[in-house]
């Protein structure tokens, strides 16, 4: 597949804003429960317009994904079907929430409606996480996306991110809490490179389903193209081949396996709390998932390149 | 039930490209239209086709059999594209069983495109919607043509006869009598998609002679005896000889 950045972007920073989030109502759960000690009021709140300032940038990147970005209320009609359109009945709800959740937070008085609405905001949240990642991972055709790998990458990657950007918040605003989501952020962080390693080596091992002589139904070993029918490019040739070549698709992954964990595993550990290392780290890290998604969509294979394989 | 579908004869399609040309004059003023086209008349010219030819080389040299494939949409009986799209545009007719789109209602996610094996929609550039084959919907009803002209554009075209149009729901349609007399198959049959489409497999041509029409066993001069010998003055045929 060709790699498009609109759709990078969304599933990024959609992600790091989702993870941010979870860090922020674990931290509230944690104080409840009189685990942890309670982060200030501003804590919450910075926490969320950041969220808020995620999703919303996600959400208008998603935008330059469509051939008609004034239809897209549209999207929402085949929520029984579509994945897609589950993700676009969700993702608005949850900005929605976490809008109210930081709102409640910001009130005097809604410091008691929080937990409920950070409960609900959750539930959006994981279902945001699902829907996202069931768009990639129900399309049987893209062997590389069609496992339960897909989703549980999506919500490690995803919440890893998050928690690193809420430890260097936390260092900023409530340096209490910065140890506890530095340590969650390492943990889920190198959860989410070990869900990321196992996904890379099955993909490695895939044998495709579909081969020449199923596309065209003649039983023979020794098929070969001659012509596809045009020679200018066509929408098949332009959507599902990168068009890069081998050395930089590898330079991609070996950069995405050392930005999105090790790197930012090692700021964590030894920033000692300084809040330019946290930040530093967090970057460093979505940086990495940048690359990590590049590659997600370049690693896929469609079986329609079948038909593709010489231009005449 | 019915579901329309083409039938397509890869032992005599030639590989000429008229379905394709075909294809995109009828659809390019047609209620699917406007196909665009980009760099038309420059290099690396491109547009918008629902239908393709393409070539493939069977076997290895010098046992090569060379095929042309023309692939448009297969119409699916269980289509994947259909409920990946997010907002209805992508549809499956019920009573005819075309695939189409309501390029109103789409957004142009593309979302289609990837649920599609086959490669067989394509975005449109310039009207920025996905748009596929519609086995000509426009044309196969309109009552304004005659009723041998109802059909698809590029079944009209083809000068081989390459491509059948029928119901296949239909046991005594001339395309069900197709796949079931001659071998009909349906494309990357692995997907359970159940493309509609069905096409004709490569044949031997040739023609079988039974021993008794090289030797006629009711030979007249065996039955009968020789013809007499005609008398030397008789006229013979050639002015020469005589028989």
């Amino acid at each position: 597949m060709n790699p498009a950045w609109s759709v990078i972007l969304l599933t990024t920073l959609i992600g790091a804003g989702q993870g941010l989030f979870l860090a922020l109502y674990a931290l509230e759960v944690g104080a409840a429960a009189g685990v942890l000690g309670a982060p200030g009021r501003m804590f919450y709140v910075t926490g969320a317009a950041l969220s808020l300032v995620l999703l919303a940038a996600g959400l208008f990147a998603s935008f330059f994904h469509l051939g008609h970005p004034a239809r897209a209320w549209r999207s929402a009609a085949k929520w029984r079907t579509s994945w897609l359109s589950r993700e676009a009945i969700v993702l608005p709800a949850f900005i929605g929430c976490v809008f109210v959740y930081g709102g409640a937070h910001h009130l005097p008085t809604g410091e008691r409606s929080s937990l409920w609405i950070g409960a609900a905001a959750s539930v959006l949240c994981l279902a945001l996480f699902v829907c996202t990642a069931m768009i990639y991972a129900c399309v049987k055709f893209l062997q590389e996306w069609h496992t339960t790998l897909t989703p549980l990458n999506y919500f490690l990657l995803g919440t890893a991110s998050g928690f690193t950007l809420a430890a260097s918040l936390a260092a900023l605003a409530a340096p209490g809490a910065s140890t506890a989501l530095v340590l969650a952020a390492l943990a889920l962080g190198a959860l989410a490179y070990l869900g990321r390693l196992a996904a890379l080596r099955r993909n490695a091992r895939l044998r495709p389903i579909s081969t020449l002589a199923t596309a065209i139904g003649i039983k023979h070993p020794r098929i070969t193209q001659i012509a596809q029918g045009f020679m200018g490019g066509s929408f098949n040739t332009r959507e599902f081949f990168h068009g890069r070549p081998r050395e930089i698709v590898r330079a991609v992954r070996w950069s995405f396996l050392v930005l999105v964990f090790p790197l930012p595993a090692l700021l964590l550990a030894c920033g000692g709390g300084s809040v330019p290392v946290l930040v530093a780290a967090f970057l460093v890290q979505y940086a990495g998932l940048l690359a990590e998604r590049w590659y997600f969509f370049a690693e896929a294979n469609h079986p329609q390149n079948l038909y593709y394989q010489a231009i005449s | 039930m019915t579901q329309l579908a083409l039938v397509i004869d890869l032992n005599v399609c030639v590989g000429c490209h008229a379905c394709v040309t075909s294809c995109k004059e009828w659809n390019d003023a047609g209620s699917a239209g406007p196909l665009t086209d980009q760099n038309a008349y420059a290099k690396d010219p491109t547009g918008t086709f629902f239908n393709r030819v393409q070539t493939f080389e069977v076997g290895e040299f010098p046992d090569t059999q060379t095929v042309h494939f023309p692939k448009s949409c297969l119409h699916c009986e269980d289509p994947p594209c259909v409920p990946v799209c997010p907002t209805g545009a992508s549809y499956k007719r019920a009573e005819d069983g075309i695939v189409l789109v309501d390029y109103d209602k789409c957004i142009g996610c593309k979302y289609c495109a990837w649920a599609c094996p086959y490669g067989v929609r394509e975005m449109d550039q310039q009207q920025k919607v996905m748009t596929k084959c519609t086995l000509c919907v426009d044309r196969i009803y309109d009552s304004l043509l005659p009723e041998r002209d109802r059909k698809p554009a590029c079944v009209m075209a083809c000068p081989t006869n390459a491509r059948l149009f029928g119901d296949i729901h239909d046991p005594d349609s001339e395309v069900s009598v197709a796949i079931r007399e001659q071998g009909g198959y349906a494309l990357m049959p692995e997907w359970g998609t159940h493309p509609a489409n069905h096409y004709l497999p490569r044949r031997k041509t040739g023609f079988r002679i039974d021993p008794d029409e090289l030797k006629r066993v009711d030979n007249p001069l065996k039955v009968d005896g020789k013809l007499p010998k005609p008398p030397t003055d008789a006229p013979a045929l050639d002015d020469v000889t005589s028989w």
